[in-house]
């Protein structure tokens, strides 16, 4: 996974965040007077980068496909909704570790009974997880039920009185998201490239051998789950923010759904892929939905075909371009260990693998 | 709770639960032999239900709907397998969920743009729309009864298939070892296209007996597809005893868990999953 990615990785990256931070400053003159609501859809991409950034560390890094990662994100979403004062703003120095604290918990419980399935089950486990709290959100009278939970006021930034960010205006909100997102960007990057990040990556090549080697895998990939659950759930805070509303369709196994499409458009495992991903998506998302209302049907099989002819994405096109002929793999096939997983996983069906690791 | 409330409670949880295992049984098939997690499976209860709901506007009969309504969905099965699955058996899961999201947003809008977004229903067809006394004071939907007798018929039909044929041998060897059944000389690639075939048609045909129980919506597809998968998860992947015993306890929880604790009753069938998992992570029969 750790591979050294071509300069123009670095290159290309470092340009589309500097065109994306100096959004202010170009937004008017190309948008006019729909800058402010492309500000907004900005911001949003910039929240569900970090989303899908998340679940990279999840799917891309140690392996594990989740299907509930939305749980996340819409806990931190009610979290903020619910813990919010109605008469005024929330200070962003306790919600934010509120937020935190309620997810690694929730990520702790989850995690320790989705842990112990693999693959598919772990597929099926995640998702029916994600819709337990989907429907218990959505039948609780404290939560609002379907109508979700409306947000007053944005929690505020404050050092005694004087204000740090003011989060209420969508220019500071959208260098804030930016900033987050770096954070997370950093933060996975370090995580990825340092002891614990090997040890994943090891997971994902072979967990068996990892066991073999000694290494508590079942622990590792916990951590990993509570780690991708509490950002998923910042993410989740930050888009609740900008909507003003937490609702259950955060919490719905089509946003876990999408937020898997944005990571395979982008390219999982880069980590910097599902940034791409994010923008991509939501880029065509709103091409679609101006162009039909029937949106849903162009974006399946925009799914579709991405799966069958882009299976690494973005990132994929960027780090081996189809026209340096000596790095193309062919699409389709997957690196050393995509090959070795498809060995692994076509001999013991699930049913005859009685032997316990 | 007296008896006769209480007897008719377990009638609706077994018919609901035969019901299920019709649906699970499909899925844990494609995925016990083919390997595939198809999430596209409760978009066609969904087309199953429409299909019917729309043939019997057309032909004015309920059976004659039926006998139309299963070609369809068992050749939209096949397009379905040749056009879209082909490429993903080789592929790791993630892929295949990604593509069968896909075909979900497309099932799932084809179906708004045939059939609008408007709630349907469906006559209980004759000659079953009657009903049966129980007690003095308790009557039980005849078509009820018939639904559980389809259901216990094909899940035999099922269980001797799997148990007593050459193609149930083959199947179940298919799901054991792969390689080694085409290195026998048996041809994957059709059995693959076979099993997918019925076990769409069973989903789809599931949705088409259910039609006159329920009523016929958008999105109806997702929620079962979810359940289907608890049942899955508690009966242990791939096995279809596992499906069927699977289906029953969650028929049965969702039935009484929506009358003895209706505050907790959307969430009585995760509890139970999360217990299983806490237990036996791989299921109860695998």
């Amino acid at each position: 996974m750790l591979h050294k990615y071509p300069k123009r990785v670095a290159y290309i990256m470092l340009v589309l965040t500097a065109l994306v931070a100096a959004f202010p400053l170009w937004g008017e003159a190309v948008f006019g007077n729909q800058a402010n609501f492309m500000l907004e859809k900005l911001t949003l991409m910039l929240i569900l980068a970090l989303f899908a950034m998340s679940l990279d560390l999840l799917v891309g890094i140690v392996g594990l496909v989740s299907l509930g990662h939305a749980l996340f994100f819409g806990l931190g979403a009610y979290t903020l909704a619910l813990a919010s004062p109605d008469f005024s703003p929330a200070s962003m120095w306790w919600m934010l570790p509120l937020v935190m604290c309620v997810s690694a918990c929730v990520g702790l419980i989850v995690g320790v009974l989705v842990i112990r399935t693999k693959g598919i089950f772990f597929i099926m486990t995640t998702l029916a997880f994600g819709q337990m709290l989907y429907y218990f959100i959505s039948t609780s009278p404290l939560a609002g039920g379907t109508d979700g939970v409306f947000i007053m006021f944005r929690p505020s930034l404050t050092i005694g009185e004087t204000s740090l960010v003011n989060l209420d205006n969508p220019y500071s909100f959208f260098y804030f998201c930016l900033g987050m997102l770096l954070i997370g960007f950093l933060f996975l990057r370090w995580l990825t490239r340092s002891y614990f990040g090997q040890v994943l990556d090891g997971i994902h090549d072979n967990e068996h051998r990892m066991q073999a080697l000694g290494y508590a895998t079942s622990g590792y990939k916990l951590v990993a789950f509570v780690i991708a659950g509490v950002m998923a759930a910042i993410a989740g805070m930050l888009a609740a923010m900008q909507y003003g509303f937490a609702n259950p369709a955060q919490l719905g196994w089509h946003t876990s759904g999408e937020v898997l499409m944005m990571l395979i458009l982008g390219g999982m495992g880069t980590i910097f892929g599902p940034i791409l991903g994010a923008f991509a998506y939501e880029i065509l998302l709103y091409i679609y939905e101006h162009a039909t209302t029937h949106w849903p049907i162009l974006m399946g099989l925009t799914i579709i075909i991405a799966v069958l002819v882009l299976p690494r994405g973005i990132a994929g096109l960027i780090i081996a371009p189809p026209w340096h002929s000596k790095r193309q793999t062919e699409p389709g096939t997957e690196s050393e260990h995509g090959k070795a997983q498809v060995a692994l996983s076509a001999k013991p069906a699930p049913s005859a693998r009685r032997t316990k690791p | 709770m007296d008896l006769a409330f209480f007897s008719v409670q377990l009638l609706n949880g077994l018919q609901y639960g035969l019901l299920l295992f019709l649906i699970a049984s499909g899925l844990t098939l494609i995925f016990g032999i083919m390997g595939i997690i198809n999430l596209a499976h409760g978009a066609m209860y969904m087309i199953g239900a429409y299909l019917i709901y729309d043939l019997t506007l057309r032909l004015g009969n309920f059976w004659l709907a039926m006998l139309a309504a299963i070609p369809i969905a068992i050749v939209l099965g096949l397009i379905i397998e040749r056009l879209f699955l082909d490429t993903l058996y080789k592929r790791d899961h993630l892929y295949q969920v990604l593509l069968t999201f896909g075909l979900i947003l497309v099932l799932n809008e084809a179906q708004r743009i045939l059939w609008g977004g408007d709630v349907h229903r469906v006559a209980v067809p004759a000659p079953f729309d009657a009903s049966i006394q129980l007690t003095d004071n308790l009557q039980y939907s005849v078509y009820r009864l018939f639904v559980m007798g389809v259901c216990l018929a094909l899940a035999g039909v099922i269980y001797w298939v799997m148990r007593h044929t050459r193609l149930g041998i083959i199947i179940r060897a298919g799901a054991v070892n792969r390689d080694m059944v085409e290195g026998l000389g048996i041809n994957v690639r059709t059995l693959f296209t076979l099993i997918f075939s019925v076990g769409v048609a069973l989903t789809a045909f599931a949705g088409m007996i259910a039609a006159p129980l329920t009523s016929i919506a958008p999105g109806m597809g997702d929620s079962i597809l979810i359940t289907c998968f608890v049942v899955v998860v508690i009966g242990g992947i791939g096995s279809i005893k596992g499906a069927f015993w699977g289906a029953i306890i969650i028929g049965m929880a969702t039935t009484f868990g929506a009358v003895l604790i209706p505050s907790l009753a959307s969430m009585v069938i995760y509890l139970i999953m999360a217990a299983v998992l806490l237990v036996k992570p791989r299921g109860l029969f695998a």
